[in-house]
């Protein structure tokens, strides 16, 4: 394997790892959101980044969740 | 072969996939063909896994040296997981759930892109284990350990194989079968209403009680600790910080709020250190016990009530993200470090039950005294509800679920090693109540050396400097368990990073590390619970059900919050020393909730029609229940009054009806009342779960004897929906799968139906 070959192969691991990482905290949840939107064909807009943001957050307040010991 | 698959084709005409696309599951033939192949290089694997995991426990179990390196316990756990992972909970996804990866999961079926949203088989394990991993798995293998530490080893692996991983894998699949209903609805669907009732009420009363020990073990671990008060009071403006950052600045942006709120954290940290020199530091923030208690009270209470963005979202953030960082960080020290362990195979507290952290026998005490870690009651809310409705592809829960609950054994297994690596002279220092110490240096090392303890000799010495080095007054009767294991971290971690020098950091680190836990369980524990009963006044008092009208939930979080409020005065005033009086009860408590859920369980296998294979419920149903029914039958009737509530409780009342004026660790008539009183709460409560219990247990084995006698029941089950969807379901895809996510991907975009995915 050459050099640029290693370095290209340890950036997909990185870009995978960070992937995971903002998965794990939650933070792909308006893009999964947006993709839910687009292939459902539902009609009219769907929310910005910031009224999805909130309603996730109200929607907690009303469903909250456990965290366990 | 037919019969193997009746589970899978029993929906064959309602489960049509679409001639369209690619298959959406793997054909269950060549995943069964894949699985029986064996190749010479996995042969070779899983040998050498054998083997290794064969000699680690051979030098645990079997060699007596002078010491044990730490090394062989990382090895011992992971390749017994590992053969778990493949054999059993294959076995089990064989025989008793039988998933068909081509009927829709409720997160494809009820899609709606927020709650219910397909996700990432990587990403969601990682979700379920930050919400399933807490406090619990790190603070109870450390109390076990005055047993030696063989006992809670094998307790915490082979628990976790055949009981806590199977709970947590039945749960979540049985949730999911059922669009992701919680346990209370399925034990009340299974159950019938009693048994439904029971159970409601009995997951109420342990929330209660759990949240008061975990808030307990925060209490002892800030007393008198100018700098663990600072820093950990410090996370409440971080959050708020964090929490407005993200609804007004900048919205969705979690990972760079999170690092933030990190760097933020760590400067909280070092100015605690800071502080704690100063006069007026120490003048502002050496809290006494019960202050803090209140303080707790206090923030519970406001923290359930303010709006999720401002505080819990933001908490628990963080907390995920310190949860994910440290905890690779301490299995990449420990394996860098390697401790010497010199604590002893098996201790004689494991017979004599004499034990200073915590009184009783090896059975059936060890068994509640570390619940988390090897078999979770409150896992099983979790896995219900949430983690059900973002699974992807039904056969994702062996990973997901099984595979989850070995992850957070491996934390316990990480916490018993940390807590065995230092001295056991300091160890039994910090645990044994003050009602012994007398919370002097000078009473503990008498205390400790009286014990009789062989190789065990603790000088005044060994205990300043420790207490020095840490940047504490002193360590003496820091019970709970989260100050030990902070100095076993604290001692790991300056060997990989910083030498003594900076020994005092992490044993902050640690304190804030376990603290971010309990409150954010704390909060979210409130918040649950309050919604829990609001729903149960509901039947009642319609108006409680809405759960926006503001009146009716600050009287049920101040319901809630008063119950576990007053638990933790009563354990932080306690003159018996606290936590080894509460802390079976919160084990109890845990597996009761275990048992319940596994109860729900047995009664759906057995609706299922699967009597051949109810014993994999069964199993850890029974021993479940046989440890918590004795154990509380041991709190309530026995005699001995270490251990017997009701038999304290009498011993102190006689002594006050015989007019003497100090008894045993009670020096005044009002604590000797203190002590009838907590003795009566406890003792009341023990009744109480064992009870509810007993009820649940009964009517799930009535609903199972049903089933038996009419060869099946009427399932509870959502009606099935063809799958449009594919994606492995293990962590590695294997080659059939791999070779399916390739035709997935070679279709156009427009005619992939919909999902959500990455």
């Amino acid at each position: 394997m050459t050099v640029p070959d290693v370095l290209h192969r340890a950036r997909d691991t990185a870009r995978e790892l960070a992937w995971l990482f903002k998965g794990v905290m939650g933070e792909n949840a308006y893009q999964t959101y947006l993709d839910h939107y687009e292939r459902s064909h539902a009609g009219g807009d769907p929310m910005t980044e910031r009224e999805f943001w909130r309603d996730r957050t109200d929607r907690q307040d009303a469903n909250p969740e456990g965290r366990c010991c | 072969m037919s019969n193997k698959q009746s589970g899978s084709h029993r929906h064959a005409d309602v489960l049509v996939t679409n001639p369209d696309l690619p298959p959406v599951a793997v054909d269950p033939e060549q995943a069964e063909a894949e699985d029986r192949r064996w190749t010479p290089a996995k042969i070779a694997l899983w040998v050498g896994i054998a083997l290794l995991g064969g000699v680690s426990w051979t030098i645990l179990a079997i060699v007596r040296g002078e010491t044990v390196n730490a090394i062989w316990f990382v090895f011992a756990a992971v390749c017994t997981y590992l053969i778990a992972y493949r054999f059993y909970s294959k076995f089990i996804e064989r025989n008793l759930l039988k998933p068909d990866d081509r009927r829709a999961t409720p997160a494809e079926y009820k899609a709606d892109g927020k709650d219910y949203a397909a996700t990432d088989r990587r990403v969601l394990f990682g979700h379920h284990f930050a919400a399933i991993a807490g406090a619990g798995p790190l603070v109870g293998p450390v109390l076990a350990a005055q047993m030696g530490y063989l006992p809670g080893t094998l307790w915490i692996i082979i628990g976790v194989i055949f009981a806590g991983a199977v709970q947590d894998y039945l749960v979540m699949f049985f949730s999911m079968r059922r669009g992701g209903r919680s346990l209370g609805q399925m034990a009340r669907e299974e159950l019938g209403v009693i048994g439904g009732t029971a159970a409601l009420v009995a997951t109420l009363t342990i929330m209660i009680i759990i949240v008061a020990i975990l808030a307990l073990v925060v209490v002892n671990a800030l007393g008198e600790s100018p700098w663990g008060v600072f820093s950990v009071s410090m996370t409440i403006p971080i959050a708020l910080f964090m929490g407005v950052y993200l609804r007004y600045l900048r919205p969705g942006k979690v990972t760079e709020v999170s690092l933030i709120g990190f760097v933020l954290l760590l400067l909280a940290i070092i100015g605690g250190g800071w502080i704690s020199e100063t006069a007026w530091g120490v003048e502002l923030f050496t809290l006494d016990r019960i202050t803090i208690a209140w303080g707790i009270i206090i923030y519970g209470f406001i923290a359930a009530v303010l709006p999720v963005w401002l505080l819990l979202a933001p908490r628990d953030y963080l907390s995920t993200f310190m949860k994910i960082g440290t905890i690779v960080m301490l299995a990449v020290a420990i394996v860098v470090t390697r401790p010497e362990i010199s604590v002893p195979a098996v201790t004689e507290y494991a017979t004599t039950g004499a034990g200073p952290v915590v009184a009783g026998t090896l059975f059936p005490f060890l068994f509640v005294t570390i619940a988390c870690g090897a078999l979770s009651g409150f896992h099983a809310l979790i896995a219900s509800g949430t983690t059900p409705k973002m699974i992807e592809k039904e056969r994702q829960t062996r990973f997901i679920g099984y595979g989850g609950m070995l992850m957070e054994s491996f934390v316990a297994i990480m916490a018993l090693v940390a807590a065995l690596s230092i001295d056991r002279g300091i160890y039994f220092a910090m645990n044994s109540s003050a009602a012994a110490t007398g919370g002097t240096i000078e009473g503990a090392v008498a205390f400790v050396n009286g014990l009789g303890l062989t190789g065990v000799n603790l000088t005044q010495e060994a205990l300043s400097t420790m207490a020095t080095n840490v940047g504490e007054e002193s360590i003496v009767s820091r019970t709970g368990g989260a100050p030990t294991l902070a100095v076993g971290i604290a001692q790991i971690m300056q060997g990989v990073f910083g030498g003594a020098g900076m020994m005092a950091f992490w044993y902050h680190f640690a304190i804030m590390f376990e603290a971010l836990f309990i409150l954010t369980a704390v909060d979210a524990g409130t918040r649950v619970a309050r919604f829990m009963l609001q729903d149960s006044i509901g039947n009642f008092v319609p108006r409680f059900r809405d759960t926006s009208w503001r009146t009716g939930a600050w009287i049920c979080t101040a319901i809630m919050v008063a119950g576990w409020g007053a638990i933790l005065i009563m354990g932080v005033t306690d003159p018996l020393g606290g936590i080894n009086t509460l802390f079976p009860l919160f084990g109890i408590a845990n597996q009761l909730l275990a048992a319940i859920a596994l109860a729900v369980c047995m009664a759906i296998c057995a609706k299922r029609g699967l009597f051949k294979f109810l014993w994999i419920p069964a199993l850890p149903l029974a021993f479940a229940a046989v440890v918590t029914i004795t154990a509380s039958f041991l709190k309530i009737f026995s005699p001995t009054p270490a251990i017997g509530y009701w038999a304290q409780h009498t011993a102190f009342r006689n002594a006050l009806d015989a007019g003497e004026e100090s008894f045993g660790t009670a020096k005044t008539v009002a604590a000797m009342e203190a002590v009838v009183r907590n003795t009566f709460i406890q003792g009341t409560l023990s009744i109480v779960f064992v009870v509810l219990s007993i009820i649940v247990i009964a009517t799930a084995i009535l609903a199972t004897i049903k089933a038996y006698r009419q060869g099946g029941g009427p399932g509870a089950e959502d009606a099935p929906t063809a799958s449009r969807i594919f994606a492995p379901a293990g962590l590695v895809a294997t080659p059939a799968e791999k070779d399916l996510e390739a035709q997935w991907s070679a279709l156009e975009p427009g005619k992939r139906p919909a999902r959500s995915g990455h």
